[in-house]
């Protein structure tokens, strides 16, 4: 299923913060949003996730605007995986995950055992299952992202949004957690829209890049085309040196200094 | 293994609520049974089963039973209420006493009591209509392209503490009718009969049936608003939703027993230290823990220095705090 926005704007009070930006993400495409700090980027998730009410413009699941969808029919999907996250001391990894079968159930009704198997194989995809019983805030950030991961996957919906999903992680962690992003992509056809700060792994893991600055997408395309010299200049104000890593088939940079 | 432990955790859970429950049933028999007269168990049984004509049948009835329903619908109208807004709000402070919705109801309530007494019979609808009319206004002072949780808390200590000010200038104004509404003022059940009972009743349960319909929903609020949306539920219309329903059932509550602090605050927080914050359990716990700490805090408020009888709400900070406080230190991971 593909995610189209068109001509959105959003604004916060009387600053507009998104102007006028057009995409689309084709269905089982990885597309990550990158930019500098504060250029809209969450902005621009937490309007595709309808949590912000866009002040004009439209988004499209396949050909069906979200504002005329039922909220519920949303969540069936397209999964979210905000930045700011809350969990209560003693909900356990399980219980959790569990919350991500909401949308499908029915008025009053509890988890039948369909639902149960969907929770159990989405903490095996994302290695949660010897962690199940514990309690959320009792993980490591890690793997208390992996949990809300999962919680996402038990959404069983065909677009996933994630802010953000590598921050405060490890190396190793980082790795994995792209590393899953990528498998679920390419064994569900799962599509994907996330926000990274690394460039590297925006180049490694995406199949389309779109970059932000001021509120507007200056750029988007494959990581080669998009990923060049004078973006890093433009938009990043560092000069880095761009090479192409054989072992993993994509490009990276090094950054050398920042322009003052 | 794994299943098993589950299990376990929820027989557990089921376990203290049924133990909820008999200590509720058993507050009943305790309320009924003291006071200037002591009336043993099984005659209160048999006097409930089989209508007698006896003194101790006729205290039972007209007296001790209304007066007790009445202080057992209050505390879970409160309780319910506070845990209502905790949840909502995500935060611990929140209870309808701080946000404003009990002075709203108390104000209309002292407004009709003082200015108007001879449609004192209109005191819980005004009641009603105070919450409601507070809450309506903690809203409109909160929003702006949404109303978050914070700005409805500040919003709402902000309104309690403007209506606060209108009680105390009722008061002022009318000194001479002051002593007459002590106990409204500090939360009080003298003089509470099947009226005040029948009034409430269908408040109090239209209230409660709504919350065990969609306390699901709480449940995934406590996420954070943004997982709550992603989740599919629609974070506005349900946050306004609970707040109307807790502000009926905090209504329904002052309108009988006046402004009866501590209950809707911490009834909540004691109840989620025995059974856990999931509220599929918490709610229908509230219930019961809500009645029993009332009712066995009027039954003290009754006997304790009878012949006089002292307003519940005193008896409820005094004891409430002390309790509250020990409960905090001894789970110290809360
Ligand atoms: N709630 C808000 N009210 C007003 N302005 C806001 C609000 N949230 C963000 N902004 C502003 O909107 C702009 C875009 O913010 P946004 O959070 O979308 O940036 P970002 O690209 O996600 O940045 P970062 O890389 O730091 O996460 C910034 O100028 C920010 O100051
Ligand atoms: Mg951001």
């Amino acid at each position: 299923m593909n995610l189209t926005v068109d001509k959105l704007n959003v604004s916060y009070g009387d600053k507009e913060v998104l102007k006028n930006i057009s995409f689309s993400v084709n269905k089982g495409e990885i597309a990550t949003i990158i930019g500098p700090n504060g250029s809209g980027k969450t902005t621009l998730i937490k309007a595709a996730s309808r949590c912000l009410k866009p002040t004009c413009g439209n988004i499209y699941i396949g050909d069906m605007k979200i504002d005329e969808m039922n909220t519920r029919t949303i969540a069936q999907k397209l999964a979210v995986l905000p930045q700011v996250k809350n969990v209560s001391s003693d909900v356990s990894v399980e219980e959790l995950v569990s919350y991500g079968r909401y949308p499908h159930l029915k008025f009053g009704k509890k988890l039948c055992r369909e639902d149960k198997e969907i929770v159990d194989w989405a903490l095996e995809k994302t290695g949660m299952k010897e962690l199940r019983k514990r309690y959320a805030v009792s993980l490591s950030g890690g793997e208390r992202q992996r949990a809300w991961i999962a919680m996402t996957l038990a959404q069983k919906s065909r677009i996933i949004i994630l802010d953000e999903p590598t921050t405060f992680l490890d190396i190793s962690y980082q790795l994995e957690v792209l590393e899953l992003v990528r498998e679920l992509n390419q064994s569900l056809g799962l599509t994907v829209i996330m926000v990274l700060h690394d460039l590297n792994q925006a180049a490694r893991y995406s199949d389309k890049i779109l970059v932000m600055n001021n509120g507007r997408i200056c750029c988007m395309g494959r990581p080669e085309d998009v990923v060049n010299t004078c973006l890093l200049k433009d938009i990043f104000k560092i000069n880095a040196d761009i090479y192409d890593d054989k072992i993993n088939n994509c490009l990276f940079l090094i950054p050398r200094n920042t322009i003052a | 293994m794994d299943s098993k432990n589950m299990k376990i955790e929820k027989i557990k859970k089921k376990s203290i609520l049924f133990i909820f429950i008999c200590l509720s049933a058993a507050s009943f028999l305790i309320s009924i049974g003291n006071g200037a007269v002591k009336i043993s168990a099984g005659e209160i049984l048999s006097a409930l089963l089989f209508r007698q004509d006896t003194v101790n049948s006729q205290i039972i009835w007209n007296v001790r039973l209304p007066r007790t329903i009445a202080a057992s619908l209050t505390g879970t109208c409160l309780a319910l209420s506070g845990s209502i807004l905790q949840g909502v709000m995500r935060n611990p402070l929140a209870s309808p006493n701080i946000i404003g919705v009990s002075s709203g109801a108390g104000l209309m309530t002292l407004i009709v009591l003082i200015l108007f007494p001879e449609f004192y019979f209109l005191a819980p609808l005004g009641a009603f209509a105070g919450a409601l009319l507070a809450t309506m206004f903690i809203y409109f002072l909160a929003w702006k392209d949404g109303a978050g949780p914070n700005r409805i808390i500040l919003a709402g200590v902000a309104v309690s503490s403007l209506l606060g000010a209108g009680n105390n200038a009722i008061m002022t104004f009318y000194p001479d009718k002051v002593s007459g509404i002590i106990g409204f003022m500090v939360g009080g059940l003298s003089a509470t009969n099947w009226q005040d009972v029948f009034t409430i009743i269908p408040y109090a349960s239209a209230g409660i049936i709504m919350v065990l319909l969609i306390q699901n929903k709480l449940n995934i609020l406590m996420l954070g608003d943004e997982v709550a949306t992603g989740l599919g539920i629609n974070v506005e219309r349900t946050r306004f939703f609970f707040i109307i329903i807790s502000s009926l059932l905090a209504g329904a509550a002052v309108s009988v027993v006046g402004l009866l602090g501590f209950v809707g605050l911490i009834v909540p927080h004691m109840t989620r230290l025995f059974i856990g914050s999931d509220y599929r359990y918490l709610m229908p716990a509230t219930i019961f823990t809500g009645s029993f700490v009332v009712v066995i805090c009027d039954t003290l408020a009754r006997t304790m220095f009878a012949p006089v009888e002292i307003p519940v709400g005193i008896i409820m900070s005094a004891l409430g705090a002390p309790f509250f406080l020990y409960l905090l230190r001894r789970k110290a991971e809360y």
